[in-house]
Parts: C-alpha cells; sequence; structure tokens
C-alpha cells in the first residue's frame, strides 16, 4: 500500500506503519501524529529517536524497556501517545508494529 | 553451560498487588498457594464482578488467562450462578490473542461466552480496598474478585550476573539459541528473551535444536539456525471443549488438521470435543513419552506446513 505524507509517497502496511524505516522524515511524523491526534513536540522526536536507535540495533520493544531508558518513563510516555503508546510511537518513529506472542 | 532457569511471577512488580489484600481478593493461579487460595474463595462466592487480567508480556503459557476466563463461564454456569458474574478480560495486548487471526477467528467465543474484554490496558497499580485496578491512561477497572497474571520474569541470578534483560530474560539467538552474552552459553526454554511462546511444547521443541547445536559447537562447526519458534498447545474453552493451536514465528495459527492434513484427527483452530480428549490423552503422553524422551511420532521441532490453511 502507498500513502502520501508530507508531500513524499511512501509504502505502508495494512494499519499504517512505514514498511522502510529508511523513508522516515520528521515531518511524516508530525502527519503521523496528527492522524493519530497528537500534536508533535521535541519530547516526542526524543523518544522517537530512541525507539529507532533500538530498532537499528535489533532490540525488541516493551513499554517497561523504554521505561527503563532513561529518555521517558512510562508515565510520560502515556502522556505523550496515549492509549496503546508503543504502537503509536512506533507508527510515528516509522518502525514495525510491536510484536508480542502468544 | 546451558541457562534454563525458567521464569516466574513477581507481583512486587506492581504497586498494590502484595499486601492486605493478596489473596483476599487479588489472586493469581501461577503458585500454588495463588490457586489454592483462589479455589477457596470462588467454593462459596456469592457472585459479582470476576477480572482476569494480564499484567504485560511476555507470561509463561499466554493463553493461560483466557482458559481460565473460559472455565471460569463453564464453572459459574454449571453452578446456576452465571447470571451473578460479570466476567471481564482486560489485557495489554489490543485483543484478547496476540495473534492477530487468532484473534479474528476467535472473537465470537468471547462474545459467546458473555466475556467482555478491555484491550490496551497498562495497570499502574490496584486498589484492593475499594476493588479498583487503574492505567496509566486513567482508565478503571472495577472488581469484587481480581485474577491477576502478574509480570513474568527470569531468574534473579541472570539479573546478579549482568546477563539478564529489564526483565532478567537471558538474550539469545532466536535461531540458533546461543546467548548473546557468550558463545559458549546457551539458553533453553522460559529463560530466554526469544519472541516465542513461554510454552512447554516450545522448550521442548528447542530441546532437540539445543542438543544439535551444542555438539556442532564442540566441534568447532557453524550451528544451524534451526529453531523457528515452534509452539503447539491446546485451549481449554470449557463445556468439555478444546481448541488446538500450531504456529511458528513466521506463521500465526491458522486453521486446518493436525497432525495429518485432511484426516487430523485434530482440528486447529477450531472448538471441539474431540480436541478436549486429546488434551486429556497429552497428560499420559507428557508423563509416559514426553518426559522420559520418547520421540513423538509425527510431531517434529520444525513446524509443519501440511494441512494449514494459509490464505
Amino acid at each position: 500500500m502507498e500513502k502520501m505524507y508530507a508531500g513524499k509517497t511512501v509504502s505502508v502496511d495494512h494499519e499504517g506503519y512505514l514498511t522502510n524505516v529508511s523513508d522516515w522524515t520528521p515531518e511524516i511524523a508530525a502527519e503521523i501524529g496528527k492522524e493519530e491526534g497528537i500534536e508533535i513536540t521535541p519530547r516526542h522526536y526524543e523518544v522517537l529517536a530512541y525507539l529507532q536507535e533500538q530498532f537499528k540495533k535489533d532490540v525488541a520493544l516493551s513499554i517497561r524497556s523504554v521505561g527503563k531508558s532513561g529518555v521517558v518513563d512510562i508515565k510520560e510516555l502515556y502522556e505523550l501517545f496515549p492509549k496503546g503508546p508503543l504502537k503509536i510511537s512506533s507508527r510515528m518513529a516509522g518502525i514495525p508494529k510491536p510484536k508480542s506472542c502468544i | 553451560m546451558i541457562i534454563a532457569t525458567r521464569s516466574k511471577t513477581a507481583p512486587q512488580e506492581t504497586e498494590g498487588l502484595l499486601g492486605d489484600y493478596w489473596y483476599k481478593n487479588i489472586f493469581d493461579f501461577y503458585t500454588f498457594e495463588g490457586s489454592l487460595a483462589l479455589r477457596d474463595k470462588l467454593k462459596d462466592w456469592k457472585g459479582g464482578k470476576l477480572v482476569v487480567h494480564i499484567t504485560e508480556m511476555p507470561i509463561k503459557c499466554p493463553v493461560a488467562p483466557l482458559e481460565f476466563a473460559f472455565l471460569a463461564d463453564s464453572y459459574f454456569t454449571k453452578k446456576g450462578m452465571r447470571d451473578k458474574v460479570d466476567i471481564t478480560y482486560v489485557t495489554p495486548l489490543s485483543g484478547a490473542f496476540t495473534k492477530e487471526k487468532c484473534s479474528t477467528a476467535l472473537a465470537y467465543l468471547l462474545k459467546e461466552k458473555n466475556i467482555n474484554i478491555v484491550p490496551d490496558f497498562a495497570v499502574e497499580h490496584v486498589e484492593g480496598e475499594n476493588g479498583k485496578m487503574f492505567d496509566y491512561g486513567g482508565e478503571v477497572v472495577d472488581f469484587d474478585i481480581l485474577v491477576t497474571v502478574p509480570t513474568n520474569m527470569g531468574d534473579e541470578a541472570m539479573a546478579r550476573s549482568g546477563f539478564g534483560n529489564e526483565l532478567n530474560f537471558v538474550p539469545t539467538d532466536k535461531h540458533t539459541l546461543q546467548s548473546k552474552v557468550k558463545e559458549n552459553i546457551f539458553v533453553i526454554g522460559d529463560a530466554t528473551d526469544v519472541p516465542a511462546s513461554k510454552a512447554g511444547s516450545v522448550a521442548h521443541f528447542q530441546a532437540e535444536i539445543l542438543t544439535e547445536n551444542i555438539l556442532l559447537y564442540l566441534e568447532g562447526k557453524p550451528l544451524k539456525p534451526d529453531f523457528d519458534g515452534h509452539a503447539n498447545c491446546f485451549i481449554e474453552t470449557g463445556f468439555g471443549k478444546a481448541l488446538l493451536i500450531d504456529f511458528n514465528y513466521e506463521h500465526e495459527p491458522v486453521k486446518g488438521k493436525f497432525p495429518f492434513a485432511v484426516v487430523g484427527p485434530l482440528n486447529l483452530l477450531t472448538e471441539s470435543k474431540f480436541n478436549h480428549w486429546g488434551k486429556l490423552a497429552f497428560r499420559w503422553i507428557y508423563w509416559n513419552m514426553l518426559l522420559p524422551a520418547r520421540k513423538l511420532p509425527f510431531i517434529t521441532p520444525k513446524m509443519s506446513l501440511a494441512g494449514k490453511q494459509f490464505k
């Protein structure tokens, strides 16, 4: 599937997650944020940068691990990305939807 | 070295679980004490709000809380008091099942059994006194009995030795089962951080691959990336029926037949009495074939694609 964000056509999966993290730009994050009802701030970008860094290191993310990262605590993570913070922040960071297993 | 230090519940990780109301109106069923206390509580309970809750993933036997909810429905129905019990399933995930296809295929089960679901709930603290559970986002769930699955963590020793991640699980290559800590350390079962279920079937399938890889390591040969995340389990759905699921890292549980294509005899992802009998038969198989390490015919460490309906 393709979608237009900030004047750029990017490939996304059926849930709206970017399929290539290399397509990501700060402007795209801002537009995805709008779709999620979030007005992006520098604080959001700090969290997104951390998520991308972890993703590149192939580290599986969890709310707990992000909360212990020193970048943001769980309370603030919820304030920044209300309702399903990891899913929303991952989408805004241009990385795949976090997986969990049965 | 082989690490097999399992995972255990850590109720101390959530504020308000341990304390005056632990085993009064807040229970776990992953410990002997917890399940006994819960049994006694349910025996003469007059009804009210029963909340079944998962704190955070991963948990061992991920289908257990769901089975508990299904069996509770069955139990209270048989006692003739199902109308007095409100069952709610509260999960940090976006659906009752972690795998999407499962969630879609089985959503009807919760509806049919009249079990409410509260998804995307990340518990912040619990108040036993008022019977309330709070989410980081401010959402509140009321309960008369809370049956929670506390955070699961690996062994303390993994934290002390610096091997473990934030949950004390050991970073492990998900295909070779070699630890990422040191090349002569291997990990099996719940102790790993691999994205497979923390379930007995997984440890069983891992064991064969682990043995092979340790032998290869000793001979200085390259390891085989053979573990595919294969898991297989029955899900008791109450009233003498069960489901069976078979899946791996790549393939979600789907409908089909198991272990043989067409003939089965077990049905995948479909409720049936026969599956329940399969589960009962498994008790014997467990003690008499799995534990003495006799090979199970037709069930391989790598998941078979035969008999499964992929779209």
